[in-house]
């Protein structure tokens, strides 16, 4: 093959200034043949103002519907080592956490079999193995295989789970998220591999309400951690924060959203039946306050991003579940919900948009779940009800 | 080929526990509280006192092999060879020595990642493919992040804003990003319907699936030169893009009218206010690349009047609910525009009802 030289100009200019640059990344690998083309492809984007890949084509690894993305330039007759630049994603480990070790042998798996870009990590969490050849997709797997990992999800199936630091290192984990996304992501392995939904399924696993995973913005299985008893307090580290400086009035107990605290300069009550776990005063004073010892989660359903019928956060199925493995709740919970949504969800409609369109009222009844006042913002204030014939005619009226 | 009884299938990823440093397997649960140290380093400390010091840096999310490696490398250095990546593309080195935090910290900008993105600072923007990898990306993203960084680089190694500020982008309302609940989202839109390829349309796409895909009915069946096609109903079309993903024959992008948009006051966590949408602040910007200029004027605009006029504690989107859409638009500069009004199935209630008003 003959030595190709790739000007970049545009591009050149992105190497430039303080934050990490992705061309000086894209560069350090450019002894690749592909990544050459690559550097081809995304200059001509940013001199034409349009992107140059062209989407479809199944592909994938034997007996598997997702996990690869297929991808391939139109400008194949141009930069040819990018006709074909497919995606893998690969399943992180809950947490995200590595050694040395298993991440060098994901390099090599990487250098040997494709173009030595990575995604740490993509949206959703997986690890992004970014562009390789159809031939170089079984071989890869066999690699991922032997080194004890696996492909992600793709398409209309479970996507790969993914969890916030958890108690691996934060005092404010209400239940074991590292435990629970390895957990779920084990038993749930053939929805993972094998799309058979209507359209995507995601779990995130978030162990408070600060929500580090962003769990009820962008998952249709939204797991928060929550604690039903008291705050925690030491009042010794209150005091302590007041003469370090902290206005605790103001900046705590007036910023409250139900008003539930008060500080009389030396002492910090909470009436604790009006707390709502937002984790404010907590986030405020770290040292002095924690969550209860009660602790559990709150389940919601149905978030996601705009495509098709709009943006939607998750909303509020069950208050407080206890999170202990092997989590037979939320199992239970998840395949009645795949079970109703996989019958009659449409093609492409996520469960969040089936619940909208079928209504809550009827689909918290199709799986058998009890319509509580937590569940809303507020009751309906429009009159057209459809009552069905329990309610009114031949049963209703007087005794 | 191999055999199929050879392969191994549905393993599903490594048990995390292989992966955690000793200090994190002997606290696990048993952490007591965490303190900042300082830009980009906290200690967490354990009931037992044991403390495990948090060195967090950024990354360009797109990272070579070789920058991997050099992960590895500092980590077998500093830290007995563990580390962990954060939700927004950080890596994070868990160290038990205090006093190879510093050496460390100039390792990591000498490599030319710095370290910051704690606390009430602007962390790394978690962001999409862009034109490096998709086929729908209205805009790059890589190199809109990458501008928008080093512009606002100094709020990523300090701790100066009254509250944490959370950026993201998406290039396409697919929103791989899911951008729609940051504190400054941006991202790229599609502005012209698409262009239906009928000499090609029939071989690849299937004309029901292709109808269905539209949220707004803008696309009927209808035949061309005899085969079977669609037709879009352009004022239907709020350029959406479903169709595209659908049938490739619907191309979406558009060199001359793609651009980009900017979304402020989202908001996912619980503290204090509930979670929030982010909503429209600026409808479109051009594409101009490399560097994308009124784009980075237009969010450092935002993150200026928001770090002048929030009060402590506030997010974005509680300082706007605080002030009112009207003083924001004002403050900000921004002209409101009939864009900004709602016209999707929930329009109406985004209209203000009463006569509360400032004036």
């Amino acid at each position: 093959m003959s030595e190709k030289k790739v000007s970049t100009p545009l591009l050149d200019e992105l190497e430039k200034g303080r934050w990490p640059s992705f061309v000086k990344e894209i560069k350090k690998e450019s002894q690749r043949p592909a990544i050459k083309d690559l550097l081809g492809v995304l200059e001509r984007s940013y001199t034409e103002h349009i992107g140059h890949w062209k989407h479809g084509g199944i592909v994938g690894v034997l007996g598997y519907g997702g996990g690869v993305i297929g991808r391939y330039s139109d400008l194949q007759e141009e930069f040819p080592a990018v006709a074909s630049f497919h995606t893998m994603r690969i399943n992180q480990p809950a947490g995200w956490f590595y050694t040395s070790d298993v991440l060098r042998k994901l390099c090599d798996i990487w250098d040997k079999r494709g173009s030595g870009l990575f995604n740490f990590h993509g949206s959703t969490g997986d690890i992004i193995f970014l562009g390789t050849t159809t031939d170089q997709l079984e071989p890869t797997f066999a690699d991922l295989a032997a080194a004890g990992f696996d492909l992600g999800g793709s398409g209309s199936d479970m996507r790969t789970p993914s969890c916030c630091v958890g108690p691996a290192r934060c005092e404010w984990a209400c239940y074991d998220t590292l435990n629970a996304c390895y957990d779920i992501t084990q038993s749930f392995q053939d929805e993972l591999h094998r799309p058979a939904f209507p359209y995507k399924y995601k779990f995130k696993f978030a162990g408070c309400p600060n929500d580090c995973v962003a769990s009820v913005a962008r998952a249709d299985c939204s797991v928060i951690g929550t604690w039903k008893d008291d705050i925690q307090i030491d009042q010794a580290a209150v005091q302590a924060y007041s003469k370090d400086g902290v206005d605790i009035q103001k900046h705590v107990c007036d910023l409250c959203p139900t008003d539930c605290m008060s500080w009389d300069g030396s002492k910090l009550k909470i009436e604790n039946s009006e707390c709502v776990k937002c984790m404010h005063c907590i986030n405020v004073m770290t040292k002095a306050l924690k969550p209860g010892k009660e602790r559990g989660a709150t389940i919601l359903i149905g978030s996601k991003a705009p495509i098709i019928g709009g943006a939607l956060l998750s909303s509020v199925f069950v208050p407080f579940i206890e999170m202990q493995a092997p989590y037979s709740d939320l199992k239970e919970l998840t395949e009645a919900i795949w079970d109703l949504w996989g019958e009659h969800g449409k093609n492409r409609e996520r469960v969040g948009e089936f619940i909208q369109r079928i209504g809550l009222g009827n689909f918290l009844e199709q799986i058998g779940l009890e319509p509580i006042p937590e569940m809303i913002t507020h009751p309906r204030s429009n009159p057209y009800i459809f009552f069905e014939e329990e309610l009114g005619g031949d049963k209703g009226g007087a005794e | 080929m191999m055999a199929t009884a050879e392969r191994t299938t549905d393993i599903g990823p490594p048990h995390y526990e292989k992966f955690l440093p000793p200090i994190i397997k002997k606290n696990y649960g048993k952490w007591a509280y965490h303190e900042i140290l300082k830009p980009g380093v906290m200690v967490h400390v354990s009931e037992s006192r044991d403390k495990v010091y948090t060195v967090r840096a950024s990354t360009p999310r797109l990272v070579a092999i070789a920058t991997i490696r050099s992960f590895a490398d500092l980590a077998d250095k500093y830290c007995g060879g563990h580390l962990r990546f954060t939700s927004r593309n950080n890596v994070e080195f868990l160290l038990t020595d205090e006093s190879k935090i510093e050496p460390l910290k100039k390792e990591l900008q000498t490599l030319g990642y710095p370290v910051g993105g704690m606390g009430n600072s602007i962390s790394a923007i978690v962001h999409t493919q862009g034109w490096v990898h998709c086929h729908s990306a209205a805009t790059d993203a890589s190199g809109v992040v990458k501008s928008i960084m080093d512009e606002l680089f100094p709020h990523f190694v300090e701790q100066k804003l009254p509250g944490k500020l959370r950026v993201a982008f998406a290039c396409c309302l697919n929103m791989c990003g899911a951008v729609h609940c940051s504190d400054i989202a941006v991202l790229g839109v599609h502005t012209r319907a698409p262009k239906v390829n009928h000499e090609e349309l029939p071989r690849v796409c299937e004309v029901p699936t292709t109808v269905a895909s539209c949220p707004t009915g803008a696309i009927r069946p209808t035949t061309v030169g005899g085969k079977q096609s669609v037709e879009v109903i352009e004022e239907q079309c709020m350029y959406c893009g479903n169709c595209y993903t659908v049938c490739p024959s619907m191309q979406i992008n558009n060199a001359k009218t793609d651009g980009i948009s900017i979304w402020v006051g989202g908001k996912v966590s619980n503290a204090r206010h509930e979670p929030m949408f982010s909503k429209l602040a600026v409808p479109y910007l051009p594409n101009n690349p490399p560097r994308w200029p009124e784009v980075v004027k237009a969010v450092a605009n935002i993150v200026d009047v928001y770090a002048k006029n929030a009060r402590k504690y506030e997010r974005m989107g509680e300082w706007i609910e605080r002030i009112g859409w009207p003083r924001f638009f004002k403050l900000a500069g921004i002209p409101f525009t009939k864009y900004h009004i709602d016209d999707f199935t929930h329009a109406g209630e985004t209209y203000k009802r009463s006569a509360q008003i400032k004036h």
